[in-house]
C-alpha cells in the first residue's frame, strides 16, 4: 500500500484554532462490513480539500459523519473543534452543506427560500462572520439574480444546482461540504463555480471539503487531495506531491527542424538534458507534462486494489 | 433561549409562507374545496329529512359531525402526508442541515396545518349555516369550542406525525386511508353510532374521531338531540378525557419517533429514495 503523507502530518504542528478538521483513526462498520478502517486526516483554515476515491470507497460515509448526519463506530473526530456526534445548533450554524437537491421546496420562490433560510443564522452572526449572507448579494454571487422571483420547481437543473450552492453558503459557513458540486453544470457554470470556491477559500477563509469524480476539477480546486480506497486513505498530499510519488511517465514534446516530436519518458529531466546535448539550439517549443492527476489516481487506486487482492489471497492461503 | 425564539420566529414565518403558497396553488385549493363541496352537497340533500323522533334536519346533525371528522382528518392525514413527502424530497434533510431547522420546520407545519384546518372549518361551516336550519351556538357552546378545537388538534396531529415517521414512502399513505375510512364509518359521523353493534361502538370510542364529532354536535345542536347519543348525554368530560389521553400519549411518543426519523436522514438516504422513485417512474 502506498501512503503519501501530506505536509500537515509531517510538518510543524498547527495552532489549534487553525485546525478545522481533525480526523483520527475513524472507523465505521455496518453489520460485519468495515466501510472505514482507520481514516485519519486534517484540514486547516482556508484549505480546499478534495476527497477522491472509487464508488464504495467510503467517501459519502466519511462526509456524513463529519456533517453530523451519521454516527461513527470508532475514532476521534473534531470538526471546528467539536465532536460532530454531539455538535449543537451553534456548531451547525458554522457549517455549510451543499446537498444534492431533488424537488424540495418546489413551490417556494428562489429569493423567498434563501431569505427564509438566512433568518435561521442571524442569531449566530459574529464580527468575523456576519450572518446571513445578504440575499441580493448572494443571488448575484451564484448568478441567480434573474431567477430570484421564479418558483424553484421551474428552475433548470443547472440553476437548481446553483441554488443548492447558495443554500449551502447562506449562513457564511466556516467549513463547507460539497458533494459532487458540479454535476450537471455546463462549462461556463463550472468556471463560475470554480471562481466562487476560490473566492470562498481565499477571501473568506472558508475551509472546503469536496468530493468529486472529476479529477481535472479536483486538480484545479484542491490544495490537497485525499484518496480513499477500500475504507483506507491511500494518498494524502497536493496534486504535485502525489504525482511525484507515482513513477509515471512524463510526456515531452518539442520541435526540431520544423518537425514536431513527442516522446514519453519516466525520467523526463534526463531525457531533456540528453536532447539538448545532442541538438542544442535546434530544439524549440519544448513542453514537458508530468503525469496528470488522473494517471496518478488510477495508478494509486490500482496499486491499492492489487494490494488488497494480494492480502486477501494470503489470508485465504493461511486459512488453508 | 435564543433557540426557542428562533424556532418560533422562523417556524411562524415558514408556516405563513407555506399557507400562502397553498392558497395560491390551484391543485391545493381544489384539495381543500372538493371534499367541502361533497359535504355541503350531502347536507343539502339531507336538509329535508329529519333525525327520527325530532324535527331537527338530518343535515343539521351531519354538518357538525363532519366538521369534527374534518379536524381529525386534517390533523392526521395532512401531517402524515407532509412528513412523508418532505422526507422523500429532502426538505427534512435541508431542515436538518440548518441550525434550529428541525424545530422551525415543526413549528411551521403546526402553523400550516392549523391554518388549513381553520380554513376548511370556515368553508364548510359558513355556507352550511345557510343550507341547514337548526344550528345554533350559545355561550357554553363557544366555551366548548375554545377548548375542544385546540385539544382535538393536539390529539390528532401527533398521531399523524407518528404515522408519517413510520411510513416508508408516499405510496404507503394508502395504508392509512383504509383504516381511517373504516373508523369514520363507525364513528357516528354520517350514521348514528347507536345503530352500530356494541363491539363497533367500543372500537369507535377508543379513537378521537368519534369524540370530535360528538363534541362538535354538542356545540351546534340542541340538547334534545342527546336522545340519539350513547348514554343520552354529550359526555363532554369523557370527550376531554379521551382526547386528553391521546394528546398526552402523542406528545410523549411523537417526538421520539420524529427524532429517530430525523437521525436517519442523510444525503445518501435521500439519494437512495430518489433512485427508487426514478426506477418506479420508468
Amino acid at each position: 500500500m502506498t501512503t503519501v503523507t501530506g505536509v500537515l502530518e509531517s510538518g510543524v504542528p498547527m495552532p489549534v484554532d487553525e485546525q478545522v478538521l481533525d480526523v483520527r483513526d475513524l472507523r465505521m462498520r455496518y453489520g460485519t462490513k468495515d466501510v472505514l478502517q482507520g481514516v485519519s486526516f486534517t484540514a486547516r483554515r482556508g484549505e480546499v480539500l478534495a476527497l477522491l476515491g472509487p464508488n464504495g470507497a467510503g467517501k459519502t460515509t466519511t462526509i456524513e459523519i463529519l456533517e453530523g448526519f451519521r454516527k461513527r463506530s470508532a475514532g476521534d473526530v473534531r470538526v471546528l473543534g467539536v465532536d460532530p456526534g454531539i455538535g449543537g445548533e451553534r456548531w451547525r450554524a458554522r457549517l455549510g452543506v451543499v446537498l444534492q437537491s431533488w424537488r424540495d421546496h418546489g413551490k417556494w420562490r428562489v429569493r423567498e427560500l434563501l431569505h427564509h433560510l438566512g433568518t435561521y443564522y442571524s442569531v449566530y452572526s459574529t464580527a468575523e462572520f456576519p450572518r446571513p449572507w445578504p440575499v441580493d448579494d448572494l443571488l448575484e454571487t451564484v448568478g441567480l439574480t434573474a431567477q430570484s422571483r421564479q418558483r424553484i420547481a421551474q428552475l433548470s437543473g443547472g440553476q437548481r444546482r446553483r441554488l443548492d450552492v447558495a443554500i449551502g453558503i447562506v449562513g457564511r459557513p466556516e467549513l463547507l461540504f460539497l458533494d459532487e458540486p458540479t454535476v450537471g453544470f455546463d462549462p461556463a457554470a463550472r468556471r463560475d463555480f470554480h471562481d466562487l470556491v476560490h473566492r470562498l477559500a481565499d477571501v473568506d477563509g472558508t475551509t472546503i471539503l469536496l468530493t468529486t469524480h472529476d479529477l481535472d476539477e479536483a486538480e484545479k480546486l484542491a490544495d490537497r487531495i485525499v484518496i480513499l480506497a477500500g475504507g483506507r486513505i491511500i494518498a494524502d498530499g497536493s496534486a504535485d506531491q502525489l504525482s511525484l510519488r507515482v513513477a509515471g511517465e512524463s510526456e515531452i514534446r518539442w520541435t526540431r527542424d520544423g518537425a514536431r516530436y513527442v516522446h514519453s519518458a519516466i525520467d523526463a529531466t534526463r531525457f531533456v538534458r540528453e536532447l539538448f546535448q545532442q541538438y542544442g539550439d535546434a530544439i524549440t517549443d519544448l513542453e514537458v507534462r508530468r503525469a496528470s492527476l488522473e494517471e496518478t489516481y488510477m495508478t494509486l487506486v490500482r496499486e491499492s486494489e492489487a494490494g488488497r487482492a494480494h492480502e486477501a489471497a494470503s489470508t485465504f492461503q493461511e486459512a488453508l | 433561549m435564543s433557540s426557542v425564539s428562533t424556532a418560533a420566529r422562523t417556524g411562524l414565518a415558514r408556516g405563513g409562507i407555506e399557507l400562502r403558497q397553498t392558497l395560491t396553488h390551484a391543485a391545493d385549493i381544489w384539495q381543500f374545496v372538493s371534499p367541502s363541496i361533497l359535504l355541503l352537497g350531502t347536507i343539502f340533500f339531507e336538509a329535508d329529512a329529519t333525525v327520527p323522533g325530532t324535527d331537527i334536519s338530518l343535515g343539521a346533525r351531519t354538518l357538525p359531525s363532519a366538521l369534527g371528522m374534518g379536524f381529525a382528518f386534517t390533523g392526521l392525514m395532512t401531517v402524515a402526508m407532509l412528513l412523508v413527502v418532505d422526507r422523500e424530497d429532502g426538505t427534512l434533510l435541508r431542515a436538518k442541515a440548518t441550525p434550529n431547522g428541525m424545530s422551525g420546520y415543526l413549528v411551521g407545519k403546526i402553523v400550516l396545518v392549523g391554518g388549513m384546518s381553520a380554513i376548511v372549518l370556515a368553508i364548510q361551516l359558513i355556507p352550511g349555516l345557510f343550507i341547514v336550519d337548526g344550528l345554533h351556538i350559545d355561550a357554553f357552546g363557544w366555551f366548548t369550542l375554545v377548548w375542544l378545537v385546540p385539544l382535538g388538534f393536539i390529539a390528532t396531529m401527533p398521531i399523524g406525525a407518528m404515522a408519517g415517521s413510520l411510513l416508508d414512502g408516499p405510496r404507503n399513505l394508502g395504508f392509512l386511508m383504509l383504516p381511517l375510512g373504516g373508523l369514520v364509518a363507525i364513528s357516528g359521523i354520517f350514521y348514528p353510532i347507536t345503530s352500530m353493534p356494541g363491539w363497533l361502538q367500543a372500537i369507535a370510542q377508543l379513537f378521537p374521531i368519534y369524540w370530535l364529532g360528538l363534541g362538535m354536535r354538542s356545540v351546534f345542536l340542541p340538547d334534545a338531540l342527546t336522545t340519539a347519543e350513547l348514554g343520552h348525554s354529550w359526555r363532554l368530560w369523557e370527550t376531554a378525557g379521551v382526547l386528553g389521553v391521546w394528546a398526552v400519549l402523542g406528545l410523549a411518543i411523537a417526538p421520539i419517533l420524529l427524532r429517530r426519523m430525523a437521525e436517519r436522514e442523510s444525503g445518501s438516504a435521500v439519494a437512495a429514495r430518489r433512485e427508487k422513485a426514478m426506477t418506479r417512474a420508468v
